[in-house]
């Protein structure tokens, strides 16, 4: 079944110029992450050395080469969420979650990660749990958040 | 190539052909510019920033190894700020470097050790630079060579050496940043990896993270031709004693410019085995078995050799050169034309496999010669 | 969609005149009588609930059934986020801020439909206590000159009608089939617009190089991965306003030659990405994108990238092996400009989203008009992004050579919580910290250099007394050695130790000669690094350093941080004088530090504090007992 999926996302890059970070961005969105197995399958498909396709794999910070969780939580530490406090709020995260940033919780069902910015300064301290932007959080918020999105399996947000 | 471009380099006249770097013009003046990532016959990336120098009215440092010769370029190589620049530069490599250069079998022949010597550093700032040295593990599984990265400089001359070089683009920079490592695909062991052990890299290495495993230094050195195969890579044997312990492409020879592979960088060790041959062996058989096989006991002409051939089990028998051609000579007299067919090796010399084949055809009287081009 | 999108789906724009056609249809059907209701829809609103109004307007518009022509709509950034959800009704240009939907109906029933106004929905100025009714008055946007933002807050971004409402796509009309190429490029040279993205690179003499380098093909690439955090107005234009950077794109385009377009946007940002997806297939779907535009032979289509999570790919060259499929390693020096050689070597404009929102009006008004705001040598208007410690945060643009005190002050609102100002930081994380003593600096590319800071792409991080420099500097270094992309030493090596040394200072493990030694490494970075990331990145400890020099003194010397941030070098202790033993404290402690009970006065066992700040917290005003100290003797 991964094979198919895989192709037929290769398909669509076939003919085309320079599509390795496009493919693996596709790649990752298909399978939540990126198969080692993919990789070998993608350096064939453009018919880069394979080693190739791992660097630049390895070299942005969106993509995952092990399984992620269900859920992203993401908090900013852009320097306006810094300077209004979203150490806190990491912090707050990763007990919350039992994990550090950049880990998987063991369940599979939360990843944390810390973002550059999301661009929501103006509403700084900004955390986002999938797509959904929270904003001026504070730790309690975040506790509440977590444990709201625990039981719900996931948060009403931006339409 | 004429020197057609002028320029000046501290303020002495240089003359370079076009398209050469101030690098090259600068080591055929006899100006000395450190470099570190740079290695002839490879694209310069100019990313170790050691050889930095100033060029008159442009605004920032320039590599040397990558910056084209201009005319009427004036070309600083050496002052105040090049010189501070230089050494911040050196200390971050030291303080990221597990320099313990005692235990260092590259010690000696390090070019970071050289750097070190002529550049020089400030001790009170690598003091403050020296924090706890990074510690990840040896790739040792390759069998004639070791990964230490620890002690990797991130140059990118193994990666450029694998990709441009070789072609076999076993290892690429992974990861970014701090967390910057020459890796497989994967981050495998080189062993798990399309590596093919030819050594290029490790011979280019220019400090110790890409390290053969048993290191010897040679006292002298034996030019030859690689006797593994018929490409006739010219090569040198390092000797220390009775002793090869190591080998190194020749770069004057045409063929193989210098380059070699596993077989002939590593692939010595055989030359002092205690297993290897010296002396022809012949498998000898039980007379019945001979019969068996149709080999008619009486009409051996090698006669001589039967009884102590005489063996169960078909092992082999040590005799003599004469002995051994006697055998063959008259085992041979038992066929004729395409009943024969002969095989020879890429060991042997061109002289010899042009006899054998003259032989083959002219004394056997058939076509039926092939040649093992590969190992 | 709405009534309009689907009718003028149908038709496509062949002409100059049928531009201006569409442009009157769509004026008709909305009729000149209307009353437009926009509603801030970004995520900065969003958050604060912006869907949940516009809902309730339609809801109750309908349950109105008035027959007023109200027409609501969903703009982008209306820039004043500190107030935001922001409700603006226009032609009269009413300001509501921080409106829930709980409002809604009071402000249908009265505003919408009576004329009145609704009071307590208006911005009080603090200073003056005087309530604004209109946009204008408020002097959040009195000082503003909106040129790049003139649409966003005003325009439904998913509409391209909107868009043609207010002139746009005139400019490329004008272009396409009066102008040559040529003359587009002296329009832009004499307007002497200068690239945002930071540099300040003089946008025609880009074009111009593009077009005179030879190549079969030519590309135009929108840097839209605004990586600096802190910045956010390339994503309130690409959200807000998607149509005018395509516009840019296409006059670029035609005056360069090339034909085809590249918007590389940070994937951080979905909503630009929505907006800008939408925006070129409705430009497609009307003929002003692909083949023959507006009647003329120039072709030209635009893509979208998405990028991947490299700051360093906002250099140009990393941008373009980023785009090419390759990691983002900027080439070193000596090396063929982008606009020569870019991508797939082909000679390639790269400018930054606010670069080319500027172009279409440039065209329309004329290079003069643009020359004529700003100073000498910095032309036109910039945008920033006001964040920090400062009472106003949001989106303001303002003409170049405003000085950072009406920026801060007049249009910000001075400091949150009236502290005291202490310095702002502008250009991210390549920019420098600027103290109170220069408050008065215009605000252009040369000013800001000399004073050891950037333009950079405009964010602008107000700090004040609470914020600690030397951690500032550490936060700025900890992002520059997370971004390095690790191909040379000195960026490598020379961010981490700098960070390295300066999380030392502010854990009180400083050493005498750490000052020197940062300055020396962050000027060898300065010099050798091989791109702009590696060159500007030192810019944060050089002028934190340059300015501020007594803060790393104090937390080196006397472990000292006086803005009580460093928490390596604070301690926390009850004034025995003033506790009243309330056990409030002692209940708040989550790690049972403090030691007391009903009647004996508390005491905080230093050894097992965390500094969490709980007790602090929680002891009431009126005692406040417990004070946070630096600098003496910590430990008992």
């Amino acid at each position: 079944m991964p094979e198919t999926r895989l192709k037929k996302i290769l398909s669509v890059f076939e003919g085309k110029r320079g599509g390795l970070v496009s493919i693996l961005q596709r790649v990752q969105e298909e399978f939540g992450y990126l198969p080692e197995d993919a990789l070998a399958e993608i350096a064939d498909f453009l018919r880069l050395p394979a080693s190739e396709v791992f660097s630049v794999a390895t070299f942005y910070a969106h993509f995952y080469l092990t399984r992620r969780g269900d859920h992203l939580v993401r908090v900013c530490q852009g320097t306006a969420c810094y300077v209004r406090g979203a150490r806190d709020i990491l912090e707050t995260a990763q007990h919350r979650l039992g994990i550090k940033t950049g880990q998987t919780t063991k369940d599979y069902k939360y990843s944390l990660e810390r973002v550059a910015c999301v661009g929501s300064c103006a509403m700084a301290p900004v955390a986002m749990i999938d797509d959904d932007v929270h904003a001026k959080m504070t730790p309690l918020k975040m506790n509440e958040l977590l444990a709201k999105n625990k039981e719900k399996g996931s948060e009403g947000g931006l339409p | 190539m004429i020197n057609n471009i002028s320029l000046t380099i501290n303020g002495l006249d240089v003359k370079a052909p076009e398209g050469a770097t101030i690098l090259e013009a600068a080591q055929t003046a006899g100006i000395y510019i450190p470099t570190l990532c740079y290695c002839p016959g490879l694209t310069s990336e100019a990313t170790c920033r050691i050889c930095l120098v100033k060029i008159e009215k442009k605004k920032k440092l320039h590599p040397a190894c990558r910056t084209p010769v201009e005319e009427g370029m004036a070309v600083t190589t050496d002052d105040a700020e090049i010189e501070r620049v230089r050494r911040v530069t050196l200390e971050l490599i030291l303080s990221d470097h597990d320099f313990n250069c005692l235990l260092c079998p590259k010690s000696g022949t390090c070019r970071l050790q050289e750097l070190v010597n002529r550049i020089g550093f400030d001790e009170r700032r690598l003091n403050r630079l020296n924090r706890v040295a990074k510690d990840l593990p040896v790739d040792t599984s390759n069998p004639f060579f070791d990964f230490n990265p620890n002690k990797c400089i991130h140059c990118g001359i193994c990666v450029r050496t694998c990709r441009e070089i070789v072609g076999v683009n076993a290892i690429d920079m992974g990861y970014r940043g701090y967390e910057l490592k020459v890796s497989t695909f994967g981050d495998k062991p080189l062993k798990e990896s399309v590596c093919v052990s030819c050594g290029e890299c490790v011979e280019r290495c220019p400090v110790a993270a890409l390290i053969p495993k048993k290191m010897e230094y040679p006292t002298r050195e034996v030019k030859t031709t690689c006797a593994y195969c018929g490409v006739g890579c010219g090569l040198y044997m390092g000797v220390r004693g009775k002793n090869i312990v190591k080998a190194r492409g020749d770069c004057e020879n045409p063929v193989n410019q210098g380059e070699l592979c596993v077989r002939g960088r590593f692939g010595y060790k055989f030359i002092h085995s205690p297993d290897r041959l010296s002396s022809p062996l012949v498998r000898a058989y039980d007379p019945l078995e001979r019969i068996a096989h149709g080999i008619d006991e009486t009409s051996r002409p090698g006669k001589p050799l039967a009884a102590p051939l005489v063996k169960r089990e078909g092992k082999f028998v040590e005799v003599n050169w004469d002995q051994a051609i006697k055998y063959v000579a008259s085992t041979l007299l038992h066929y004729k034309g395409d009943q024969f067919a002969a095989i020879s090796s890429a060991k042997c010399t061109n002289e010899e496999n042009y006899l054998f084949q003259k032989f083959v055809r002219t004394v056997m009287g058939t076509n039926n010669i092939d040649h093992c081009a590969r190992l | 969609m709405t009534a309009t999108d689907a009718k003028v789906a149908l038709r496509r724009i062949k002409s100059f005149e049928d531009l201006e056609r569409f442009k009157e249809t769509i004026i008709a059907q909305e009729g000149p009588d209307a009353t437009y209701v926009t509603i801030c829809g970004v995520p900065g609103c969003g958050v604060s609930g912006s869907h949940k109004i516009y809902e309730a307007f339609v809801a109750e518009m309908k349950a109105q059934e008035e027959e007023k022509n109200i027409i609501v709509k969903r703009t982008g950034c209306q820039g004043f986020c500190e107030k935001g959800p922001i409700v603006t009704i226009r032609p009269q240009d009413i300001f509501y801020h921080s409106v829930t939907a709980g409002d809604v109906p009071e402000i249908v029933e009265k505003t919408l439909l009576n004329n009145e106004i609704v009071d307590r929905l208006l911005y009080e100025d603090p200073q003056t206590g005087k309530r604004h009714a209109h946009v204008k008055e408020v002097p959040f946007y009195e000082k503003q000159v909106k040129v790049v933002l003139r649409n966003c807050g005003k325009i439904d971004p998913a509409n391209i009608g909107d868009y043609i409402k207010v002139d746009g796509y005139r400019a490329a009309a004008t272009v396409l089939t009066q102008w040559r190429p040529e003359e587009v490029i002296d329009c832009i040279k004499e307007s002497g617009l200068r690239g945002r993205g930071g540099a300040g690179f003089p946008t025609g003499l880009k074009w111009e190089s593009s077009r005179n380098a030879p190549g079969e093909e030519k590309y135009i690439i929108c840097n839209g991965d605004e990586g600096d955090p802190g910045a956010f107005m390339d994503r309130s234009v690409m959200e807000g306003d998607p149509h005018s950077v395509l516009e840019g794109m296409i006059i670029a385009g035609y005056a360069v030659g090339a034909r085809k377009g590249i918007i590389y946007v940070r994937a951080e940002y979905p909503l630009a990405v929505r907006h800008l997806s939408t925006a070129i297939a409705q430009a497609t779907d009307l003929g002003l994108l692909g083949r023959n535009i507006m009647g003329s032979d120039f072709d030209f289509e635009i893509e979208i990238v998405k990028g991947a999570g490299a700051f360093v790919c906002g250099e140009s060259t990393a941008l373009v092996m980023s785009i090419e499929g390759k990691r983002g390693f900027p080439k070193p020096l000596p090396r063929p400009n982008t606009s020569i050689v870019g991508l797939w070597g082909m000679p390639t404009v790269l400018n930054n989203v606010e670069t080319f929102a500027c172009v279409p009006a440039i065209i329309l008004q004329g290079a003069a008009w643009f020359s004529g705001i700003g100073t000498e040598k910095s032309k036109g208007t910039k945008v920033f992004a006001l964040s920090g410690n400062v009472k106003n945060t949001g989106l303001v643009e303002v003409p170049m050579g405003t000085t950072l005190r009406e920026i801060i002050f007049d249009i910000g609102g001075g400091i949150r919580g009236d502290r005291k100002f202490k310095a702002v930081q502008t250009g991210g994380p390549s920019g420098g910290c600027i103290p109170e003593s220069l408050l008065d600096l215009p605000v252009d590319y040369e000013s800001l250099a000399k004073v050891g800071s950037i333009m950079g792409s405009g964010g602008m991080l107000v700090m004040d007394e609470s914020t600690c420099m030397v951690n500032m500097a550490r936060y700025f270094l900890d992002f520059a050695q997370n971004e390095s992309c690790g191909q040379c030493t000195l960026c490598k090596l020379g961010t981490k130790q700098m960070f390295e040394i300066l999380q030392d200072i502010t854990r009180g493990e400083g050493r005498p000669d750490d000052i020197e030694i940062l300055l020396e490494l962050a000027e060898a970075v300065k010099a050798g690094s091989i791109c702009g990331l590696g060159q500007t990145v030192p810019n944060p400890v050089i002028s934190t350093i340059r300015y501020f020099r007594e803060e790393y003194e104090e937390h080196i010397h006397e472990k000292r941080c006086r803005a009580l941030v460093c928490r390596s070098l604070i301690s926390y202790r009850i004034n025995e004088y003033k506790c009243k033993a309330c056990m409030l404290c002692l209940k708040a402690c989550p790690v049972d530090a403090i030691i007391g009970a009903k009647w004996q006065v508390h005491e905080i066992d230093q050894s097992k504090c965390i500094k969490c700040g709980a007790c602090m917290e929680v002891c009431p005003p009126k005692f406040s007992a417990v004070e946070c100290v630096s600098g003496l003797t910590t430990g008992d």
